[in-house]
């Protein structure tokens, strides 16, 4: 962290709202507030794509748009190709000389089913041809725009609408697939993760994301109060529980190397992040405590990794 | 000077695209795809067309790019065939819909199961109502002729529609035949460089493919619906200009010896030259046959069809599909429902064969001719015959 160049601090943020008031997100929108602050640090050169999602919606509601930049709607799993398409147009376009140099961000934002289960194949070919794109998920842990389904970004014992708690149910059974080591490993030059509720942090990647040449993927922990059963004035502070649990680390990595963004003494009790949540109030304290290893194990995990880059 | 020179469907394709200049292709090389991906490749590698060539993952994602490339404002060309098709299905509808020319061959195939790799027409058939402009080829030169056309038509600012162009699969796409090809600058007279009226733009920032609920829904299909039928004048308008450019004229419906002919027979695609020569040789016996070729599928040319058949008493009509558990092949259906209201005196008769590449002989059309002459008839028990299979 120390000796890199700052780019957002609270002064130098754009005043410029590319993303207007008056969109139809639900109160509290952690991927509401994500693509506000992305869009201060991408500035008005960049085209969005977006698959079905709440932000497939709630922001282009015919006639009115809340997109003060060129925005498409994409299919549910062809984000990361249609914007490879578009960037290989400008690419090609440009060297032909059929269109004026200049650089244009190809932003696609997706939810966590659209990235890590119906998208995971287009999404992964973008990476291995290694178009210049950004791609930023927006991970809110479940379907929630059709109503709070599982998806594989779900975390264990989350109670969801098709995994729901019962008598004989935990809710989700499966741990949340781990979509930035899976990006990761595709070796492309910037990998990230980031949280609204740090906001200069977010904005930094984005606009880093965005400048590198190749693919660069941030993956955003978007916290969700309608899905999550949380009070919408929560978002900010059920993030920074995320984060100072251990739960989701934030993380940068930048050509192979890995790099820790934010870098606690010692972790909050995972119980902090998990009690407040409706969606994981029926776990028990044995829950709770399984739940506690295995974040504290892939914290460590990640550590060791750092810890190779250190030196 | 133009050259006459012996090319594979596939080649005529990709000689077409790589004429036109085209600025994006995106394609996947599953079987069945064939050579024209192949050699749209080896042109972008030797710097013969100036091309970005996205090697994409799946045929989902050929289109998906495409389509963004399109919308970017690039003049963009992809080929596939049956699975891969199928599997490009859902994007088909986004690329019309959101107004795109994206320009594609379809070596038509068969459907597996059972597992197969030979031509028909049943992936062409289940994208009847995607709201593109589809052309059967008959040759390889028609090959050519019409991908080349396509660009004209398709982007057209008063079209701007996508265009399917179908050609059998191994029968043309695998075959070598003679075909024309023009100088450069013919093309370019024919061609003039792609504009799209709406591309992505920062400048002029729009929301593309924004919700719309039950109150636009109906307004906006049918603007669709609209554009889809009126694009058949400019399809005229472009291929008069081709003719007289190049030479060759088409037409939505080609007839071949009508004159006279109380009988027609009507079908599509490569098997229509064969079905020529047992015309021939039935008018050489004196009877009074003619064969009527369908070209342009979608916009439907209703008016050219009863045009067609006006002097006609019996239309047997040949399917190279199958419409499992419906009103006979997909083409005759579609004839029978056009001409109900204007021809109720017409006799039909409903063939279905060269189902998965089985080849049909001259002979096996003569027979079929004399079939469909009994059937419209005498009638039939059966919603259609099928030719040559083993029962």
């Amino acid at each position: 962290m120390q000796g890199e160049l700052i780019k957002f601090g609270k002064n130098l943020v754009a005043k410029d709202e590319l993303l207007t008031p008056g969109h139809r997100a639900c109160q509290g929108c952690g991927s509401g507030l994500t693509i506000r602050l992305s869009l201060k640090a991408l500035g008005k050169d960049t085209i969005v794509g977006i698959p079905a999602g709440c932000w497939a919606g709630v922001g282009s509601m015919y006639p009115d748009t809340a997109w003060r930049i060129p925005w498409m709607q994409t299919l549910f799993e062809n984000a990361a190709a249609q914007m490879s398409g578009i960037e290989s147009a400008y690419r090609i376009l440009m060297d032909k000389g059929k269109m004026p140099e200049r650089k244009i961000n190809c932003v696609a934002i997706a939810g966590d089913g659209a990235t890590n289960d119906i998208g995971v194949a287009a999404l992964s070919g973008v990476l291995e041809r290694g178009h210049d794109i950004l791609y930023i998920c927006l991970d809110n842990e479940a379907y929630m725009n059709t109503g709070i389904q599982r998806s594989s970004a779900t975390p264990y014992g989350a109670s969801t609408s098709t995994t729901p708690a019962g008598k004989v149910s935990i809710g989700q059974t499966t741990w949340k697939k781990n979509m930035i080591e899976i990006v990761a490993a595709h070796n492309i030059p910037y990998v990230a993760s980031a949280c609204p509720s740090y906001p200069f942090d977010l904005m930094n990647k984005v606009k880093k994301g965005a400048e590198i040449k190749g693919p660069a993927y941030i993956h955003v922990f978007a916290p969700c109060p309608t899905g999550w059963r949380v009070p919408p004035d929560s978002t900010i502070g059920i993030g920074r529980l995320a984060v100072e649990t251990g739960v989701f680390p934030l993380y940068e990595v930048e050509n192979g190397r890995y790099k820790l963004n934010i870098d606690r003494p010692s972790l909050k009790p995972v119980e902090e992040y998990l009690k407040p949540q409706g969606r994981f109030r029926h776990l028990s304290d044995t829950d709770i405590e399984m739940i506690q290893k295995r974040v504290s194990e892939e914290y460590n995990k990640l550590k060791t990794k750092i810890a190779c880059f250190a030196a | 000077m133009s050259k006459r020179i012996a090319l594979e469907g596939s080649f005529a394709a990709a000689e077409a695209a790589r004429m036109a200049d085209v600025d994006v292709i995106a394609a996947y090389p599953i079987t069945p795809q064939t050579h024209i991906i192949e050699r749209l490749a080896d042109y972008v590698a030797n710097g013969e067309l100036k091309a970005s060539y996205i090697p994409v993952e799946s045929e989902h994602s050929a289109m998906s790019a495409c389509y963004g490339a399109s919308a970017a404002g690039a003049r963009t060309f992809t080929a596939t065939a049956s699975q891969g098709f199928f599997l490009m299905h859902e994007v088909l509808h986004w690329v019309s819909a959101m107004r795109q020319p994206v320009i594609m061959a379809v070596c038509n195939r068969a459907v597996a199961p059972p597992a197969n790799i030979w031509g028909d027409y049943s992936d062409a058939m289940t994208a009847r109502d995607t709201g593109w402009i589809q052309l059967f080829a008959v040759n390889n030169q028609e090959v050519f002729d019409f991908v080349l056309s396509s660009f004209r038509i398709g982007e057209d600012p008063r079209v701007l529609l996508p265009v399917m162009v179908h050609l059998d699969g191994f029968t043309l796409s695998h075959v070598v035949e003679p075909v024309i090809l023009p100088e450069q600058e013919e093309v370019n007279r024919f061609l003039p460089p792609y504009q799209h009226p709406y591309a992505i733009d920062p400048d002029n920032p729009m929301s593309y493919s924004m919700v719309m609920g039950p109150g636009i829904y109906a307004e906006i299909k049918k603007a669709q619906d609209v554009t889809l039928r009126e694009s058949k004048e400019i399809i005229l308008q472009a291929w008069k200009e081709f003719g007289d450019i190049f030479g060759r004229y088409y037409s939505p419906i080609e007839s071949y010896k009508t004159e006279g002919a109380k009988t027609l027979l009507m079908s599509t695609g490569c098997l229509s030259e064969t079905a020529k020569v047992a015309i021939d040789r039935k008018r050489d016996k004196g009877e009074d046959v003619g064969l009527i070729i369908l070209h342009l599928w979608r916009p439907f040319p209703f008016e050219e069809l009863y045009q067609a058949i006006k002097d006609a008493e019996t239309l047997v009509v040949f399917d190279r599909c199958i419409s499992l558990g419906g009103p006979g092949g997909p083409i005759i259906s579609e004839v029978k429902s056009a001409l109900f209201d204007k021809r109720k005196d017409i006799k039909f008769a409903g063939l279905i064969g060269g189902l998965c590449g089985r080849n049909l002989s001259v002979e096996q059309f003569e027979d079929a001719l004399d079939k469909g002459r009994e059937i419209a008839e005498k009638g039939s028990e059966e919603v259609f015959e099928t030719i040559g299979i083993r029962e």
